[in-house]
């Protein structure tokens, strides 16, 4: 029995590992596809050639990140089935034709026009390269959907009826996908990915000013990166407010474990700034409060009362320490990217957006916090759904496949090293890219070979005829 | 359900998934298994961008193909990969380092080799873990009260390893005859050369296979050679044969198109074999579609997504690679 426990155990850190892993490049390339597609439309709009080198200069970051999402991602997809078969046999009608959905709208529409966004240029016309350019940024928006219809599912499941094999059977597929949680989630995770995004051009441009603050093509990027910073991080963190409040109402022990709250509070609960949660003693140690706060946060009334882990049985309580901590990570980076769009705004009033090194600097600081944020943010969802995989009825325990601890450590310790390697490596590259300051006549993603015709031409670069006699060079 | 029998139409969407999957990441998986046969430079570079445009689309399909099974056949989603543990998440590795070789390659030349090291031994290892899967398939998998009853390395045995080589031979046989078909002088001399043999090759083992399969269980005997079935099965073989020898005849006189297509033809007729072998059964020998099958309301709400949509990938598939159409010329598509 304590074999079989510890196998779900490290199943558990393996699905966190490489879901983690994952989820670091989809956030990224939701919001890159979309800036590309704007920088494109930009270019196409206006003809300054600011845009087509900004755009040149992303799109070979964007190969990058999203070839790592891909081979990430199918990991992911098959990780049901290796580590998690009683949960795939028992929620897989539900939560199955979601991701089947997902990849027949989302994937393969990323992946059918990519290939053309990244090497088309000179062989498609520029209208149909931005259509290629729309849809992949389309389908990132498309998967999102779709992967958390699921997820919020798991998290608020309604709409089922269960079979004699223990399945869950799909009763309504509108209330399915638009669970309780699913709307908030959408909009927080798409916020999300835009204000990563953001922060990551902002730090590259802060960058790029730092050296050198006449460079036009870093000027544009990084005004543009400040000006959605000022728009999406004061909006995001009122979507993250209704999220909580959509989260007490339908995961009040969740709530209690991001809060800290390990008693019940009859008159008013405080809001715990900081401090050690100690599960055993059942109290947040060294703690700074705000009295009654969280009351006025989450009830709209400083003396209303609210339920503390006390009144759950233990067996019901998420691991308290990591939400606990996950969430405040994720709240206090918040809060400083609103601080950051608040001064781009000051510098901009000021005209002092391109040579107030502090903001820089800043900027630059704050360019790896939006991947930070953004699993802060599912460490807490996750964790916080803990002990079941589908809220309060499919235990984690219980959803396991029947493997045995030494496989799964095997496995969880070759993706470690898979994914370091591999990833780091591709991390690298992608900060390389980032370090190379954008150029007047920027090249695109040419696989590092030699470029044949530069520039674009508007009509096929291969005639049609010279095609069907099976000649190109 | 009365008059339609969602998880039949399943089960055939599912195998043409997978079909879609064997023949697209087929090639691309081929020239990655040919790479270290190819000399770097020049020929590397363009064997890689007549795949670079088309190699995720093709990928694609394998997520279908097991996102699918996870949608339509939740039973043998679990059942399966959790038996065959072990290859899958060789299979899943191996595949992260093929994917990433596209662009990693093009972006450190200084250490081009490793990451065309990588690429080549990714794209073997994944063909082979995919044959290894098959094989043990076809030997069946222990389920008791709805979750694998077998053991570790009940996947190991020769049949599987069988299987595998031969899978990693004909994928590289599918390369062969793609470069041949997409690209002209030294490199497409040297895929004619390499061609025979892995033809040769593939043949053979699909012989071994084709003689072993029957022996494994008397269902699958059965299918093949009861009367009156076996006047439909025993075409399989005969075009099998017929095909063969275009393919032979195809290569001698240095014909562009016809090896590829006739390579194309074995692989749909032996995925026809496979289908014969299998059905009704999606984890033999105990589990039909019928046991395995997601409730019908699933089953329904995913059949306007397959027969509507799955035509609309194919047509923008199709013009991604009407876009990149011709010969892949040697200095890349820019
Ligand atoms: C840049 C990213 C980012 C930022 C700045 C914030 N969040 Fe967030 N948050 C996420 C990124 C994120 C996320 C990673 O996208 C999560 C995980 C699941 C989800 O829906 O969004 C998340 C989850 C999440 C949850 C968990 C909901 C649940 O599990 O049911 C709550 C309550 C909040 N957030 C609340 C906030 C608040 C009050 C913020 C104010 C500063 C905030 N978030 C900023
Ligand atoms: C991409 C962002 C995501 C991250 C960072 C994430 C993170 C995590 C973490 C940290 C765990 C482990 C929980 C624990 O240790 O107790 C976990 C478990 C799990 N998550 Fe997520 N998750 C993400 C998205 C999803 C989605 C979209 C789904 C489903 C559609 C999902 C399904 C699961 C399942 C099945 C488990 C395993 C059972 C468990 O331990 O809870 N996750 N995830
Ligand atoms: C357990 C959960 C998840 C699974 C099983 C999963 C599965 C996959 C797969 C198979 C791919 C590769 C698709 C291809 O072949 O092109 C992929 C890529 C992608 N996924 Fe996930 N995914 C998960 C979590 C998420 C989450 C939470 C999001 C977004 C909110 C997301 C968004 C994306 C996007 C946008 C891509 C496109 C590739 C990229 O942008 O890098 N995924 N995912």
């Amino acid at each position: 029995m304590l074999e079989a426990l510890d196998a779900t155990l490290l199943a558990r850190l393996q699905f966190a590992f490489t879901v983690s892993f994952h989820f670091l490049f989809p956030s990224f390339t939701i919001g890159l596809a979309s800036y590309l597609a704007v920088l494109e439309g930009l270019w196409l709009w206006t003809r300054r050639e600011v845009y087509l080198d900004l755009y040149k200069y992303w799109l070979k970051i964007f190969a990058l990140v999203f070839g790592m999402g891909v081979v990430s991602g199918i990991v992911m997809s098959y990780q049901f089935g290796t580590n998690w078969s009683v949960f795939s046999d028992r929620a897989g009608p539900i939560v199955g034709p979601l991701m089947a959905y997902e990849v027949l709208t989302a994937f393969f529409l990323e992946a059918g026009f990519l290939g053309v966004m990244l090497f088309g240029m000179d062989r498609v016309g520029r209208g149909l390269h931005f259509f290629a350019t729309a849809a992949v940024a389309v389908g990132t928006f498309i998967s999102a959907f779709w992967i958390l219809a699921a997820n919020s599912w798991m998290q608020t499941p309604v709409a089922y009826t269960t079979n004699a094999a223990g399945q869950f059977v799909p009763a309504d597929w509108f209330a399915v996908i638009f669970n309780p949680s699913f709307p908030y989630r959408l909009v927080h995770t798409v916020f999300a990915a835009y204000l990563t995004t953001a922060l990551a051009v902002g730090g590259v441009g802060a960058w790029h000013l730092l050296r050198d603050n006449a460079n036009a093509a870093a000027r544009k990027m990084f005004a543009m990166a400040m000006g959605m910073i000022m728009v999406v991080a004061p909006l995001q963190i009122l979507a993250g407010d209704q999220h909580g409040l959509n989260t007490l109402e339908h995961q009040p022990v969740k709530v209690m474990a991001m809060e800290g709250h390990f008693e019940s509070y009859d008159h008013g609960a405080p809001l715990v700034l900081l401090g050690w949660p100690d599960v055993a003693k059942r109290e947040v140690l060294y703690s700074i409060d705000i009295p009654k706060a969280s009351s006025l946060i989450l009830k709209h009334s400083l003396d209303a009362p609210l339920a503390g882990l006390d009144s759950v049985d233990p067996k019901e309580w998420p691991p308290v320490a990591i939400v606990f901590w996950s969430f405040r990570v994720m709240v206090g980076l918040g809060f400083l990217m609103l601080g950051l769009g608040l001064l781009g705004l000051l510098a901009r009033l000021r005209h002092r957006l391109y040579d107030w090194r502090l903001l820089h600097r800043f900027a630059l600081a704050m360019g790896p916090a939006g991947f930070v944020t953004v699993i802060a943010g599912w460490v807490t969802t996750e964790v916080g759904r803990q002990p079941y995989t589908v809220y309060g009825l499919l235990r984690t325990a219980q959803s396991s496949s029947p493997l045995e601890a030494p496989a799964v450590a095997t496995s969880l310790l070759a993706f470690m090293a898979v994914y370091f390697i591999v990833f780091g490596s591709g991390i690298y590259y992608i900060l390389r890219l980032m370090g190379r300051s954008p150029q007047a006549g920027e090249p695109g993603p040419e696989p590092g070979l030699p470029l044949r015709a530069a520039g674009i031409t508007p009509a096929p670069a291969v005639p049609s005829s010279a095609a069907a006699k099976g000649g190109g060079s | 359900m009365l008059a339609l029998d969602l998880p039949t139409i399943w089960a055939f969407i599912i195998a043409f998934a997978i079909f879609a999957y064997v023949v697209m990441d087929g090639f691309d998986l081929g020239i990655g298994i040919m790479f270290s046969f190819i000399p770097p430079g020049l020929e590397r570079d363009t064997a890689m961008n007549s795949i670079a445009p088309v190699w995720d689309g093709n990928e694609t399909w394998l997520v279908l193909g097991g996102g699918g099974l996870l949608a339509a056949f939740p039973l043998a989603y679990g059942t399966i990969f959790s038996a065959l543990y072990a290859p899958i998440v060789a299979m899943l590795l191996a595949l992260i380092f093929r994917g990433v070789a596209f662009e990693f390659r093009a972006r450190d030349p200084g250490h081009r080799r490793y990451w065309d090291f990588a690429f080549s031994l990714g794209s073997t290892v994944a063909g082979l873990a995919q044959g290894i899967t098959l094989g043990a398939l076809l030997q069946g998998i222990a389920v008791d009260s709805r979750v694998y009853a077998g053991g570790w390395f009940d996947w190991l045995t020769p049949f599987s390893l069988l299987v595998g080589v031969s899978l990693v031979c004909a994928y590289a046989l599918l390369g062969a005859t793609w470069l041949i078909m997409k690209t002209e002088g030294t490199l497409q001399a040297r895929s004619y050369r390499l061609a025979v043999p892995l033809a040769v090759g593939t043949l053979v083992a699909l012989a071994l296979i084709s003689a072993v399969t029957p022996y494994l269980s008397a269902v699958y005997w059965q299918r093949w050679f009861a009367f009156p079935q076996v006047l439909y099965t025993a075409q399989v073989p005969l075009l099998v044969a017929i095909a063969s020898f275009v393919l032979f005849l195809g290569l001698r006189r240095r014909h562009h198109v016809t090896p590829f297509l006739m390579v194309l033809a074995i692989f749909t007729l032996t995925l026809a074999g496979l289908g014969i072998s299998l059905f009704p059964h999606v984890v033999p020998p105990k589990i039909t579609i019928w046991q395995a099958a997601a409730p019908d309301a699933s089953l329904l709400f995913m059949l306007p997504g397959a027969l509507v949509i799955v035509p609309i990938i194919l047509t923008y598939t199709g013009f991604s690679y009407w876009v990149f159409r011709g010969k892949t010329r040697q200095d890349g598509y820019h």
